[in-house]
């Protein structure tokens, strides 16, 4: 049984004679939670844009569920399912959290020119929504600027679940939290995928990643290093890739070279 | 912290529920303080000015009469400052289309009607223009209105003296008669009550026998109808939902696919047809146009909007909230008049007022975004 989700096959993004992204191959399954990594300057966010439907890949091929698809635009991604969280979460913080859980989706209510936003409707759902994953947000119609900042990054991830998401590509949903936050929103994150979503998680930190993990893609410079099964690596292997490890390791290797020679 | 752990595995945490009584749920209404501010200004004039006429049918008229004017455009102004932009060109486009409808229908011979949906055509054309150069350009609302605001205010007086040789157009009363639509911005409503209430001696009447305040002014009645209509579109449409999106976060609000560019055009429409609303009713009441009509009517406007609760910076306030704003400066200005205080001071009133009213707004959104 073929559960692959998404798969992107070598992925390329030029802009002008910068190449920001150059072969990238990855792939997403049903309930798995594939870790997108890099340091600052990988290359992390034109591939988002790319996944997203943001930015058109210049070279490689995008199939979703077995057919290969091409994205003109966000909207286009997110009628395949394929939805992403950005770091700014796209929430409104003056908003209630009903008015930001269906921003620009209202359930209605009527019919013709008198079609209301039917808020009773959408106070429940919203609740409800925020309830299962053990939010309690005290009223539906309270501001989400009172809400913390994991709780945001849930209400995200939820309304995206809502709106019917089969892949996640969450952008740095752990960045701007503390320790005990992180780890809400990593815990949800973990609940998601074991209801059968696909998440691409894309963080630079390996201590939010490893734990819930289930594979990692390293992306150094616009390239892929490569896709790597958890049991295949250790945290410290995939540290060490994080943190350009490989060429420390020459450096040192020159330097004991260079001490030998002059001695 | 051990109480968020647990709400993960799905537990209900009734220990976390508080109840906020009534009170509590009202302060973090943007409308309060426009709210309190009225019943503040009732008691004060009622106290110095109670028992001058102030508050006699024709007074009340008169003071609601001033409010509804200006309440006409600062619901405009309202549901354009949530939606997160300005229009300053407010008071020129009211003195535009004032001469919209009186050039047509004086010099041209167009039947009246005619004349004012000719106005309302060109405010829907003004506005969409306002709302598409500010998305366009993604210049600040400020000042692509305010370049309107010269346009306007220019063309309107240029083409006045080009056309007519003079800045005023008068004798438009004479039309109002027999007029299938212009009834609408200038009868006035409930006659036969005034009439009923006078010959029962409770309110003033003229020595002929008919009372001195002959009905509810259209324009209250507009005043009234927009609060309706804007408060339900803000609170129960999904447009009303875009709007506040729009101006809390226009990136965020595009990103779940809100056409936020064509909320705020729309937006700037409804500033433009709000200010035609203004002139309808000014120019059918006094039978001529003027091209300096609605001199900064735009800011006065803004005043009311932001005394309303609304904040300068978008994404809140509230229609009924511009609506008591406008309400507090139709009584004060009104008000002045009967107490000994000299009229010169309103000005530095309505300063202090909005002075305020802004910092007041910006303790509630405080409160609104930062209760944690």
């Amino acid at each position: 049984m073929n559960d692959v989700l998404v798969e992107f096959n070598n992925i390329s993004k030029f802009f002008g004679s910068v190449i920001a992204l150059k072969d990238v191959t990855m792939k997403v399954k049903k309930g798995e939670i594939m870790c997108l990594l890099g340091d600052n300057g990988a290359g992390k966010s034109t591939l988002i844009k790319t996944l997203s439907g943001v930015h058109k890949p210049d070279e490689g091929e995008i199939i979703v569920e077995g057919k290969k698809t091409e994205f003109d635009s966000p909207r286009d991604a997110l009628d395949m399912g394929i939805a992403t969280v950005y770091q700014d979460l796209a929430l409104v913080s003056l908003m209630s959290v009903t008015r930001n859980f269906f921003m620009g989706r209202e359930p209605k209510r009527g019919f013709g020119p008198f079609k209301t936003f039917d808020v009773e409707k959408a106070n429940k759902i919203a609740a409800d929504r925020m309830g299962q994953i053990g939010i309690d947000i005290r009223d539906p119609s309270q501001a989400v600027g009172t809400m913390s900042g994991g709780e945001r990054q849930c209400l995200a991830i939820s309304r995206a679940i809502y709106f019917g998401a089969k892949v996640l590509i969450l952008d740095e949903p752990t960045s701007a939290l503390g320790v005990h936050q992180a780890s809400v929103v990593l815990k949800y994150i973990v609940k998601a995928a074991s209801e059968g979503l696909g998440v691409i998680l894309i963080t630079h930190n390996v201590h939010h990643a490893y734990p819930v993990g289930n594979s990692f893609t390293v992306l150094n410079r616009g390239k892929s290093l490569g896709t790597y099964a958890k049991k295949d690596l250790s945290r410290e292997k995939l540290l060490s890739m994080m943190a350009g490890g490989e060429e420390l390791n020459k450096l040192e290797v020159e330097l004991k070279e260079m001490e030998r020679i002059s001695s | 912290m051990s109480l968020k752990e647990q709400s993960i595995e799905g537990k209900v945490m009734d220990e976390r529920l508080r109840k906020v009584s009534k009170l509590k749920v009202l302060l973090n209404r943007p409308e309060l303080g426009a709210l309190g501010g009225s019943i503040l200004v009732f008691i004060f004039f009622g106290i110095i000015a109670g028992d001058t006429g102030m508050f006699s049918a024709y007074g009340t008229i008169n003071f609601l009469e001033v409010s509804a004017n200006l309440g006409i455009i600062a619901i405009g102004a309202a549901m354009l400052m949530i939606g997160g932009e300005f229009d300053l060109s407010v008071g020129s486009m009211i003195g535009f289309a004032g001469i919209c409808i009186a050039i047509p229908a004086i010099y041209w011979g167009w039947p009246l009607w005619m004349a004012i949906i000719f106005a309302f055509s060109m405010a829907v054309l003004i506005g969409y223009l306002n709302g598409i150069l500010v998305v366009r350009t993604g210049l600040p609302s400020f000042i692509v209105t305010l370049a309107m605001l010269f346009i306007l205010r220019g063309a309107t007086l240029a083409l006045t003296r080009l056309i007519t040789g003079r800045t005023q157009v008068p004798g438009l009363r004479v039309l109002i008669e027999n007029d299938p639509i212009a009834w609408i911005f200038s009868a006035d409503a409930f006659k036969g009550l005034f009439i009923w209430m006078g010959s029962l001696g409770l309110i003033e009447l003229r020595t002929d026998g008919t009372p001195l305040a002959t009905g509810i002014p259209a324009s209250v009645l507009w005043w009234i109808g927009l609060t309706i209509l804007a408060t339900w579109i803000l609170m129960k449409t999904s447009y009303g939902n875009w709007i506040f999106g729009a101006g809390g976060d226009k990136n965020g609000a595009r990103n779940v696919g809100v056409p936020v560019n064509r909320v705020k055009t729309s937006l700037f429409i409804g500033t433009a047809v709000c200010a035609t609303i203004y002139a309808c009713v000014q120019v059918l009441d006094a039978g001529s146009a003027d091209t300096m009509r609605g001199n900064l009517k735009e800011l006065e406007a803004i005043v009311a909007a932001v005394v309303g609760g609304c904040l300068l910076t978008g994404g809140y306030g509230s229609a009924i909230g511009a609506a008591f704003g406008a309400l507090i400066f139709g009584t004060v200005s009104m008000g002045i008049y009967y107490t000994e205080v000299d009229t010169d001071w309103f000005k530095v009133f309505l300063g202090v007022m909005m002075l305020i009213a802004v910092i007041f707004n910006n303790f509630i959104r405080r409160r609104v975004t930062e209760n944690k």
